[in-house]
């Protein structure tokens, strides 16, 4: 057969202009395009430089007597936010509680995440057999009322806050690891891992390296979402006294001031409010990293 | 021919896209009358399928807009009418058949239910009635045991069963105009082969006017009547199909039969290269002032970059948009 | 494609023989087991440097084939040499180094690309991990490859979405031959691309045959394009081969009803192919590769169908030199039940 024309001509005449933005910084730029997702990074840089600079600027030890208990806030200077039951500086707790709150919502979280990716990954890449254990396991933890699961593991180990962290990951596992698995099992299937075999590579990397990578805007977002419930579930475990009674924390106070609600409505409302706060900025924050990693919502 | 059954008038829709305002139809025009079928032939983001949807009155505004023209049934004009109209016209006197029978047929309802649904909108049938026409006109378009089809849904079908479905429910309620937008794509040959005949089949029963977007210049070949090539938003070439495929004026229309293999009763033992049109379609939102085919063309001349061809006659019935012509029978 | 050089070899540089594929249906518990014979007892080969061609309507087989031929699916019979390799009883590491000699090139040039890495990654990668030459070489190699298919060397830095259709389809021909490969399969290599940009794409692909010397094993549904492209041809029905032959007798005097049906039903723009006369319609679908029939598989939808047919399974037997066909009508002339009809 003969033929004299030339090798196929690039398709596009002349130079093209040679953007190149990768993925991340395409969804970083949809991020700061969304207006709520700032507000809720605002807010939680602010919650963070609290809780981190704030014992430098105030350090006033959160479980020193500093006043008459149950003073209400604006009564002196030295107390804006007035004493709980016991005298407490109630601003001293948010401040110096809030790191421990974010140090177990953020560790239980990770550890969330962690478990549930590998058990997900697993039961969506190789199917069958695995995918069956790992189903009725993941099942089996579904079932169980988590606060009450967390209780026993608390009750059982010393109340530290590794052991909270730990217990809020065993329970709360379960939606991520579905979450994968659902991923992986639409992702295996395109071309690209098909792919990856083609060229000869091992199952460890194209479940790592290859489906992983590609699976994870979902499971950042549903991860962001677990901070917030992992701090509601620290708090809540707090109250009900299955926390470190001597590292101050917001869910303590509320505990510890619980039976005074109505005398001192400030020592429950105001670690409250931080929470919500805290919890509300991480559920922007997640909202809008949804919006920036869903290539479907990207217009065009 | 008599009275054209639709008629599209210098039809023009806009669509606002983050690079700014995009042409998506610029001045659109064709009729056909009954029995007629028009092809609708071009690259995807031509303006094919919203040429359909304009028809159908389903342009998605915003961010569209109809930004002028006409669209005519039987003299009466679609754009002006209220969208209670619309609902009565759509899926009764035009409706319309998609690409993909598996994503546009609801997976939750019976075939039969779905069928007498459209019925019941339009004529006011019984549920009984209306069961009863869906079986007949899924007879009609050849499912073998419509009585026991009629309860199936559609997951428990295949493919082509699913698309003749999908035609049986455009035609229950005996359109003039018909719609089909890609309607094969997804078929084996075998099985698209049959579609093309059940549609010609029911045209000839219906007299029923076609139109039948679609890139394969062989299913245009055996179908249409009538052919129109659109580029950017413009229809470029029209003609009748015979001589669109004979004698193609326009350099793309050219290069859109000659860039396809064509599968023919004697393969030649030589093969040539295949035409290769370069580049890409530009940008709706960037067309410039001259014809937008001009960065692709083989033929460009310095007129074609700053001056935008219209559409000019080559023989009766038979026009083109390019300078070529004008060059070729001077004024 | 072009044919093998007359001074080349013309031995077999891919032999398959008797290849069975089955898949288990529901691989749960307590399920009813089914079994899908996807290829059933599948025989041919394909000379150095040619092009080969596999069509059959969807569930044919084609893919399938297609697949345990590349080792991505597990066989479950039969034997595939490559250059005299045994490829079926490669496993692990010698399977994974062998595999340089052999890729593939996908359908969807959207989800054949991993949306996460970068252009030059992806055709680097395979170099990567069959380690071949140093890092730097294998710089050089992937600017050269981008090069060889139309792109240019600075795109590498570019992710696959910033590509239209056809570009990325020329990433996904690169990354086939960054390993310098023997054989590629095209997997439906141009169906999803738009009309004007499949003459592109098999014009690199016919281009890069002949400067690389490249065997090719070409699956598709678009005949036209078959016809174009292959130098022979095999047509699949049901797991199994029923007519093969070179392009010009296998599209010119099909001898298998099979093959004389779906052909008819390609819609053309050759006047040559309107007359009544050749338009055969089959009824039905494409029967279901689960629990086939026994006998001719084609049994149930042949116009011609005579009662052997149901009982006993035609052999694929050579009609004429290139020119096969598995049918108890067709007779040792080449007499076929349609040329009546023609």
């Amino acid at each position: 057969m003969t033929g004299t024309e030339q090798v196929a001509a690039p398709e596009e005449p002349g130079a093209a202009p040679l953007k190149v933005e990768s993925p991340i910084r395409e969804a970083w730029r949809m991020f700061l395009r969304n207006g709520s997702a700032i507000a809720g990074l605002v807010l939680l840089i602010g919650v963070i430089l609290v809780t981190f600079i704030g014992p430098q600027v105030y350090p006033v030890d959160p479980f020193e007597i500093v006043w008459a208990p149950l003073t209400p806030p604006g009564v002196d200077a030295s107390i804006p936010f007035g004493t709980d039951y016991l005298g407490r500086d109630v601003l001293a707790g948010i401040i110096h509680g809030g790191r421990a709150t974010l140090a177990v919502g953020a560790s239980a979280a990770i550890l969330t995440v962690l478990i549930g990716i590998v058990v997900g990954a697993l039961a969506g890449f190789y199917g069958g057999f695995v995918d069956e254990i790992l189903m009725r396991l993941t099942e089996f933890f579904q079932v169980l009322p988590p606060l009450l699961f967390a209780m026993v593991l608390v009750a059982l180990f010393t109340p530290t806050l590794t052991t909270v962290a730990v217990a809020i990951g065993v329970v709360s596992w379960t939606q991520t690891a579905r979450l994968t698995r659902a991923e992986f099992l639409k992702l295996k299937q395109l071309e690209y891992v098909t792919a990856a075999r083609a060229i000869g590579s091992r199952n460890g990397r194209i479940i790592w390296r290859v489906i992983l990578p590609n699976a994870l805007p979902p499971l950042i977002v549903s991860a962001t979402l677990i901070i917030g419930v992992a701090i509601l579930f620290e708090a809540g475990l707090s109250f009900l006294g299955l926390s470190d009674p001597n590292v101050m924390s917001w869910g303590l106070m509320i505990g510890s001031s619980r039976s005074y609600i109505i005398d001192s409505w400030w020592a429950v409302t105001l670690p409250g409010a931080a929470i919500f706060i805290t919890v509300l900025s991480v559920s922007l924050i997640g909202d809008g990293l949804n919006d920036a990693l869903n290539p479907k919502l990207r217009e065009r | 021919m008599s009275e054209p059954v639709l008629e599209v008038d210098n039809l023009s829709v806009t669509f606002r896209t983050r690079n700014g305002l995009a042409q998506v139809l610029d001045h659109v025009s064709f009729s056909l009358g009954q029995g007629e079928t028009l092809g609708i032939v071009g690259e995807s983001g031509c303006g094919k399928s919203m040429t359909a949807l304009s028809i159908m009155g389903l342009v998605p505004t915003p961010p569209g807009r109809i930004a002028g023209g006409a669209v005519r049934l039987r003299g009466e004009d679609l754009l002006s009418a209220g969208e209670r109209r619309m609902r009565s016209i759509r899926g009764n006197e035009i409706s319309m058949i998609f690409q993909e029978p598996m994503t546009s047929l609801n997976p939750v309802f019976t075939v039969g239910e779905q069928i007498a649904e459209t019925v019941r909108l339009h004529e006011g049938l019984s549920q009984r009635d209306a069961l009863a026409r869906a079986v007949e006109t899924l007879k009609a378009v050849g499912i073998p045991a419509p009585e026991k089809r009629v309860s199936e849904y559609p997951h428990q079908l295949s493919g082509g069963m699913r698309q003749r479905v999908m035609i049986a429910m455009a035609l229950a309620c005996n359109p003039s105009v018909l719609i089909a937008d890609e309607p094969t794509t997804a078929l084996d040959v075998t099985v698209q082969a049959q579609i093309f005949d059940l549609l010609r089949e029911l045209q000839d029963r219906t007299n029923a006017a076609i139109v039948l977007i679609t890139h394969d210049m062989g299913a245009i070949a055996e179908t249409a009547d009538k052919v129109v090539v659109m580029y950017a938003g413009r229809i470029i070439e029209s003609g009748t199909v015979g001589e669109i495929l004979a004698d193609p004026r326009h350099p793309y229309t050219q290069g859109l039969i000659a860039c396809v293999p064509h599968f023919l009763a004697n393969p030649p033992v030589e093969r040539p290269p295949l035409v290769e049109i370069p580049g890409l379609v530009p940008p709706l939102s960037d067309l410039g002032t001259g014809c937008a085919f001009a960065p692709r063309c083989r033929h460009v001349m310095p007129r074609c970059r700053g001056e935008r061809p219209p559409l000019m006659a080559a023989e009766p019935g038979h026009e083109a948009a390019c300078w070529l012509l004008d060059e070729a029978v001077p004024a | 494609m072009s044919a093998a050089p007359e001074t080349g070899s013309k031995q077999d540089f891919l032999r398959v023989e008797d290849l069975k594929v089955h898949f288990r249906l529901n691989r749960r518990l307590f399920a009813e087991q089914r079994l899908v014979h996807a290829v059933d007892g599948v025989s041919f080969s394909i000379r150095r440097g040619t092009t080969f061609g596999l069509v059959g309507e969807s569930g044919s087989g084609k893919s399938t084939t297609a697949f345990a031929i590349m080792r991505l699916v597990k066989l479950t019979g039969g034997r595939i040499d490559l250059d005299g390799i045994d490829l079926g009883g490669l496993e692990g590491k010698a399977l994974r180094e062998m595999r340089r000699r052999f890729q593939i090139i996908f359908q969807d040039p959207y989800s054949s690309l991993n949306p996460r890495m970068r252009a030059g990654a992806i055709v680097r990668e395979p170099m990567d991990l069959m380690a071949i030459g140093n890092p730097e070489e294998r710089d050089g190699k992937v600017a050269e490859i981008f090069r060889r298919v139309g792109l240019r060397p600075e795109q590498q830095a570019l992710f696959p979405h910033q590509f239209s259709g056809g570009q990325r389809q020329r990433i996904g021909v690169a990354r086939a031959l960054s390993t310098e490969p023997d054989l590629i399969v095209c997997d439906e290599p141009v169906s999803a691309l738009d009309v004007a940009i499949q003459a592109q794409i098999l014009n690199l692909l016919r281009n890069l045959q002949r400067e690389l010397g490249l065997t090719y094993l070409f699956i598709s549904h678009d005949l036209g394009v078959v016809q174009y492209v292959c130098d022979e041809v095999a047509v699949m029905y049901l797991g199994r081969i029923v007519e093969q032959g070179d392009r010009i007798s296998l599209f010119g005097k099909p001898l298998h009803p099979y093959t004389w049906a779906l052909l008819s039903a390609v819609p053309s723009t050759d006047p040559a192919l309107h007359s009544k006369g050749r338009r055969i319609r089959l009824v039905g679908d494409p029967p279901s590769p689960i629990d086939p029939p026994a006998g001719c598989r084609f049994v149930a939808r042949c116009p011609f169908a005579v009662e052997r047919c149901h009982a006993e399974s035609p052999r694929l037997r050579t009609i004429h030199p290139g020119h096969s066909v598995a049918c108890h009508l067709v007779d040792d002339d080449g007499n076929a039940p349609h040329h009546r009809l023609d």
